[in-house]
Parts: structure tokens; sequence; C-alpha cells
């Protein structure tokens, strides 16, 4: 039985440890408590028809969302505890949190709001906008697609699960080794790490080639490169970043897996391994990961300035050349994650002065925004206020990068909060700002109806202030010496009072993730009041507004035939506001059809994934094969899609457009 | 009335065929620049590793020129008679293109026990990949060239199963297109490993 079982035990959940069992109790209750409802709802059958089993791009974009969105709470309660073992942890009193148990916190943390809380929101704002806007009706490879999705699923419930069975990484978010070594890391956490990123991590790179290709192959006639909306653009480099990054990552975990699992010597310390090796290629990957996130955060904030300014946005073309430089310079800044490792001076110097060529590009964004913003009618929604919030935020924390760029300077604010205040200050301030104003503005498309303004603003003004009273102490006493990662602290060191006001400002972030709750829940009772039948509420420029909110499952029910930069401005500039569809006849549409492929090989990769962890041999290998058997069932398969008639698509335009007048 | 819609169907799904075609193989192209990247890591792994013999043998003492040669040679023509299958699918001719993968097929699996062998040997004296940071990476490297082949293997079966079933049509035509690059790249890595590892290795 135990050699069944591998090294699993009743031991692996940590029943005295107060804290883990409260947040896996918490999430265990909240698990049942939503299986029961969906019982009691007898909505299993539309679950798995219109979501599990979907490869519609639009449902997959919302799944990725809202997943994104439980995970900011569980990362955010991760910071809470951490700013508050800080703020509690001076001299004699030692905090409520074992260092066994923060370091697992911080290491959580990092690997949650990166992995599992930044990439699905942007792969879900991708998923959601990038087809509507290049006139597609969906990806270039659905099926895939939904592969994508249940794969990163996969590294969700890992990370959740070690919450009650077992325990997580003790490394920090890179699981540098030796540390992440097994002779330093003899449990079952780096391994939760390993197969949590390297599932999930096939499913982006999987992802990054399927919008890579849907972007360059699917856009709709007259959409030439240079007619892209800025936020495709920024999606297309984000895919290429991918494409090119992921493999390293892959490399990466698959040679620390190899040194744990089969005794290799990569990252060792005898054996001749090369630890440095690791921190170079991880970074390789890390660097790009950044820019990953950010690009199409960047690419949001264009739509929200021209859309609400109600001008065209400046420059287009210096924005997309500038995200170009940005995609290029991404890869050769890598070392300046570890200027202290001793590569000497002109390697240090080469890295340091291509980090500082960054900011020129992003500079020229900046004026670029606030050129568009200049004489133009400004509408100041929410989208516009956390754009606004993030011009000014995101320029210092672009300043205090640079300053880090100074290889002197680095050597002495490396590994302090200094620049924990940095990376927070462009990771709150461009990717938080931008998804959360991304989700405000395109929300009505996916739904049909607007968010609460008054309650978005409210959360923006919070998280805004809130930003400032957590982070700017930060910076303070990275300057005061304190280092980062940090569970204990003397009292004399005159850190205290900076602690304690980083978690009131953590609070204040906390209120304002509140009222983003509170606005999608009141958005929902209210949904009647904010309904827009409309399509376009925003008087939106570019073609996701050019069809109905939220849009038939085929997206178009005519492919748009494109000639500007914004055809549906255009198109209303022409024709009116309440410009009609065109009256020809209405055609056959080829669609993909559903498929549960994607689902079952996920969850094959989970047992697999969970017997590589607890080396339980015999699950792997069945699960291995199941995947292995998916793939080929798959591949058998050659009743993939359908046509839906002229006649359903018929009717479902009339429907839309009874709901116009109605 | 209904023949015409029957034909406009048939044109449709000529089009969708065609527009399918296009976007797989170039997908299966990024595919094939990332698994590129993937490759290039591990090479660099072991350009930086290769001199770590901790003590162990070098790759000077463990390499059998000869026996890799061999190897090689069963590579490349298996790369060739691929080519002579596409030839055959370009010709319509089914039962050419079965004979052909066949032929690929027992050159890949002729390669792929070569291989085995030699790690086989290698573990046996002693030499397996946890002795020293050098063979880690040579075996990782070697290694997942040939899982890679073993997979290409795995796939040009059921290949051959689905052309028995559906003949040569668009959707086959296109699976052996990307099976096609698929294989021709996986040669092309080799002749890096044969440099890289084998050639400069024995320098």
């Amino acid at each position: 039985m135990d050699h069944l079982l591998g090294k699993l035990s009743l031991a692996a959940i940590p029943f005295n440890e107060l804290p883990a069992m409260l947040a896996g109790g918490g999430m265990v209750g909240g698990f049942i408590a939503l299986v029961l409802l969906i019982t009691y709802l007898g909505k299993w059958k539309w679950l798995w028809t219109e979501w599990l089993t979907s490869v519609d791009h639009k449902k997959i974009g919302v799944m990725y969302i809202i997943v994104a969105l439980v995970m900011l709470l569980r990362g955010f309660a991760d910071a809470l505890l951490m700013r508050t073992q800080q703020a509690m942890s001076v001299g004699a009193n030692h905090g409520f949190l074992p260092p066994h148990h923060y370091d697992q916190i911080f290491t959580a943390h990092g690997v949650i709001m990166i992995f599992f809380m930044a990439m699905p929101f942007m792969v879900g704002l991708m998923n959601i906008v990038v087809p509507l806007q290049i006139g597609a009706r969906d990806v270039a490879f659905p099926f895939l697609n939904s592969l994508s999705f249940w794969l990163f699923m996969v590294g969700v419930i890992l990370v959740m699960l070690c919450l009650i069975v077992g325990e997580f990484g003790q490394t920090g978010w890179l699981a540098y080794p030796p540390l992440s070594e097994k002779e330093f890391s003899p449990g079952v956490g780096v391994d939760y790490y390993i197969w949590s990123l390297q599932i999930s991590g096939i499913g982006t790179l999987i992802s990054g080639i399927n919008f890579f290709v849907t972007i360059l192959k699917m856009r709709c006639p007259g959409m030439t490169l240079m007619k892209m909306p800025v936020f495709t653009w920024t999606a297309l480099c984000a895919n290429i970043l991918i494409i090119i990054a992921f493999p390293v990552l892959t490399v990466t975990l698959s040679m620390l897996t190899l040194d744990r699992y089969l005794d290799f010597h990569f990252f060792t310390n005898d054996g001749g391994g090369n630890a440095m090796m690791y921190v170079n290629l991880i970074w390789i990957w890390g660097h790009p990961e950044v820019y990953i996130l950010v690009l199409p955060a960047f690419g949001i904030f264009s739509e929200v300035v021209s859309t609400f300014s109600r001008k065209r946005l400046f420059g287009y073309n210096m924005m997309v050349y500038a995200t170009a430089c940005i995609t290029l310079l991404s890869f050769i800044v890598w070392l300046h994650h570890f200027f202290t490792m001793g590569a000497g001076a002109n390697v240090n110097a080469f890295f340091g002065i291509a980090t500082m060529i960054i900011s020129i590009p992003t500079g020229v964004k900046i004026f670029n925004w606030l050129f568009t913003m200049y004489k133009g009618k400004i509408t100041f929604t929410a989208p516009m206020y956390w754009t606004m919030g993030f011009i000014v935020t995101f320029s210092i924390g672009g300043m205090t990068g640079v300053l880090l760029a100074v290889p002197g300077a680095d050597f002495l604010l490396h590994n302090s909060l200094f620049l924990i205040a940095h990376f927070h200050n462009v990771i709150i301030g461009g990717v938080v700002f931008g998804y959360v104003a991304g989700f405000n503005y395109w929300f009505p498309k996916a739904f049909g109806f607007k968010l609460n303004e008054k309650l978005g603003k409210c959360a923006f003004w919070c998280w805004l202030v809130g930003f400032y009273v957590a982070f700017m102490p930060l910076y303070v006493l990275g300057f005061m010496g304190a280092t980062r990662r940090l569970s204990h602290y003397d009292a004399s060191t005159g850190w205290h009072p900076l602690f304690v006001i980083a978690l009131i400002g953590a609070l204040i972030i906390f209120a304002g993730i509140g009222f983003q709750l509170l606005q999608v829940v009141v958005s929902i009772i209210q949904r009647k009041q904010n309904i827009d039948v409309t399509g376009d509420p925003w008087n939106g420029r570019t073609l996701e507004w050019d069809t109905a909110s939220p849009p038939p499952f085929y997206n178009f029910a005519f492919v748009p035939e494109v000639h500007s930069l914004e055809p549906h401005w255009d198109h209303k500039q022409e024709n009116g506001m309440n410009a009609g569809k065109p009256k020809c006849p209405y055609e056959d549409i080829h669609m993909p059809k559903n498929t549960g492929v994607g689902f079952v090989i996920g969850l094959l990769a989970f047992t697999f994934s969970f017997g590589m962890i607890w080396d339980i041999w015999w699950l792997a290998i069945i699960s291995a094969v199941g995947m292995f058997a998916g793939v080929v069932y798959r591949s058998f398969d050659y009743d993939i899609d359908y046509y839906v008639k002229a006649e359903e698509v018929e009717r479902i335009e009339n429907e839309i457009s009874n709901r116009k007048i109605a | 009335m209904s023949t015409e819609v029957l034909h406009n169907n048939h044109d449709h799904h000529h089009d969708h065929d065609a527009e399918a075609t296009s976007k797989v193989v170039f997908g299966f192209w990024i595919y094939i620049m990332s698994d590129c990247i993937l490759f290039a890591c591990i090479f660099a792994t072991y350009v930086v590793l290769h001199g770590n013999t901790y003590g162990g043998p070098s790759g000077k003492e463990l390499f059998e020129m000869p026996y890799v040669l061999v190897e090689t040679f069963l590579l490349l023509i298996s790369s060739f008679t691929y080519g002579l299958a596409m030839q055959a699918m370009y010709k319509a001719n089914k039962s050419q293109v079965m004979m052909w993968l066949a032929i690929t097929f027992l050159l890949g699996l002729g390669f792929i026990c070569m291989e085995i062998n030699e790690f086989h040997h290698l573990i046996l004296e002693g030499n397996g990949p946890n002795r020293s940071a050098f063979l880690s990476s040579f075996f990782t490297l070697v290694g997942t060239h040939g899982l890679h082949v073993t997979c290409g293997l795995i796939w040009m079966v059921m290949l051959m199963l689905q052309l028995n079933k559906h003949g040569i049509t668009a959707i086959t035509s296109r699976k052996l297109s990307c099976l096609s690059l698929f294989w021709h790249f996986l040669d092309i890595v080799w002749i890096f490993v044969f440099t890289i590892v084998y050639l400069m290795g024995v320098m």
C-alpha cells in the first residue's frame, strides 16, 4: 500500500499549521459549495457542453479571466500575510508565521501573481479581443486553444492543492539552485513548483503559436499589418516573445527536473554542475516574460486613450515601431537581473546600457498617449482613470528601473526592497492597471452590459493610493538596507514604522479589490440598467465594436472588409450611428465543433504531475499513456467542424436586431 | 437549385481545406522554430558544460566515431526516403507513399536502436548521466533528439494507418507535409549534434 501511494501519506496534510489549514479548508469548502450549487441548479450538463468543452475563443477568454481573478485573491492573501508578518516581526516579536511557512508564502505569491494571475488575464483578454479586432470568426487552432486553457488549469490546481497536500517551494519565485536541488530542498515543494510551471508553460507556448498564426493568417480582407489595431500589434509582439522565450523555460525546468529526479548534474554543487547557468537561462526566459505581460497592457492603454479622447491615436506608426523595438531589446537585457554575478565590467556595461535604451521606446509611447489626450474630448470613464493612473505611476517605476540599470547602483540595491518596490511599481502600475482598464473597457463586449462606473472609480482610487502608501516606504527601506524576503528584523534598524505604513497601503489596496468584486456583483444585479444593445457602448473605433455585444458565436455574419486603421469609426462617420448591415444574403459559416479532448488531456496531465510529485509511478505512467492516447484519438478524428446554415445565421442576426429595437 | 447549393458547398469545403492547410503548415513551421530554440538552449548548455568532466571521461575517450557515422547515415538516408514518399504523394500514388514511409520508419528505428545501444553501453560502463555535468548534458542533448525521433516514428505509424483508411486527401497530405518538416528538421539538428558533440568532441 505504501508502495502504491509513493511518498504520499496523511503526514502530507499539514494539520498542525493553522494558517495553511484555514486557507486549505476555505478552499475545499468553497469548492464543495460550488459543486453543490451546480448540482442544485442542475447545471452540470450546461457547464460541460457550453463551457468546459467549448472551443469558442470568447468563452475560453472568459474562463481565463475568471480564474485570473480568483488567483488574484489567493496571491493577494499571500501578500497581506507577508505585509502583516513584516509589520509584526520586529525585535522580540517573531510574528505569526514560522520561517518555513513564510518562505512558501513569498514563493507562492510571486509564482501565482505572474503565472496564474497576470498571464491568464493577458491571455484571456487576448482571446476575447484579438479575433474580434481582426474580423476573424475564431482562432487558427480552436482545439489547441481549449487544450492550452486546460494545461494552464493544471498549474492552477497544483498550486492550490499544495496548500492542503504537501507544501510549496521555499525557494523564491524562480527557484534558484543549488537551493532548489534535492540536497537542500528534499520535500515536494519544488516539485509542485516545477510541474505547475512546466505544464502551464507548455499551454502558454501553444497559445503563443496559436495567436501568432491567427494574427498573421486570419485578418479580414483589407487589414494590412499597418492597419491592425494597436492592441493586436502588441498581442502579436507578445506572442513572438512567448514563442521565443517559453522553450527556454521548458528546457530550464526540465534540467532542474533531471537534477532532482535522476541525479543529473546541471546545476548541482558537485559533479561539475554550474548553478549560474540556471540563473542565466531562467532570466533569458524571465526578462521577455515581463514584456509579454506589459506589451498587451500598452496596447490596452492605446485603445482606451484613443476611444475616450475621441481622437485617432497619436503616432500610430511610432507606437508600432516602439513596440517592435521593445520586443527586440527585451532579449538582450537579461543579465541586469544579476549584475552581481561578476561577469566583468564590460559585460555589465553592455547590459546596463541595453537596459537603459529600452526606456527610449517606452518614453515614446508615454508621449504618444499624452499627445493623444492633448486637445481631445476626454470622457473620464473608469478605464480612462486607470490609464491616467498608469501614465504617472509607470513613469516613476520606469525611472527607478533606469536607476537600477546602472551596475554600480545595482551592486548596492541588488536584492533590496528598493528592487521589490521598483518591479511592483511597473507591474502594478503597468500590467495590473492595464488589465483592469481592459477588463472595464471590454466587459460590455463580452457580456452585453457595462460595469458600474462609480464602484470602478472607487476601486481605482483605492488601488492608486494604496499602491503609493504600500510601496513608497519600500523604496526608502531599500536605501536603509532592508533586503527582500525578510521574516524578522531587529528593532534598532528603525524599519518598523515604514513596514507598518506599507501594511496600511496593502490594506487600502485590499479595499480596492473589495470594490472591484462589489463592482462585478452590483453590475450583474443591475445589468438591465447598464445594458448595451448597440454593441458599441463607448463610441469605439475598431472592429470589435462592429458586432453585437455579446457577439454571436461566429462573431461576424459577414466577414468585414476594411480600408483604414479605424474601420468602425470611419463607417460611423460615413453612415451615421445607426448604419444598417449590408443586405446581401446570408451564407453558411464554417465553425469548429466543441470537444472534450482538451479537458481530458488536461485532467490526465494533472494526474501525471501529481504522480510525478509524489513518486506514484504507476499513476504517472498510466496518465502519460492516456495523454498520448488523447492526442492520437484527436488525430484520428476527422469530424471536427461543421457548417452553420444560412437560415440559422439569419435567425440569430434577426434576434440581435430585434434586441436593438426592443 | 439543389445541385447549385451542393456545388456551392463543395467550393466552400475546397476553400476551407486550402485555408486550413496554409494555417496548419505555417503554424507547424512556427512550432519548429520554437523547437529550434529548445535545442539551441540544450546545445548552449552542452557547450558550457562539456569540459566539466569532474574526473570522469571526456568525449574523446568515449565516442566511437565509426559507430556514430553509421547512425548518421541511417538518419540522413531516412530523410532522403521521406523525400521520395513526398514525391509519391504529389503523384497521388498511395502504395508508393506507404512503401517509402515504411522504409523511412525502418531506417529511423535503426537509428534509435543504435542510440539506445550506445547509451546502454555508456551506462553499463559507469559513464551514465550522473557521472559528471558533461555526461548529464551529453545524455540530455542526444536524448532529446532521440526522443523527438521516437515521436516522429510513432507519428509515422499513425499516419500510415490514416493513409490506409482515407487515402491521399487534403488532410492526409497536410499531415504528411508536417511530418516531412519535422523529419528534415531532426536531420538538421542531428548534423549539429554530430558536428558539435562528436566531431569536435574527438578533435
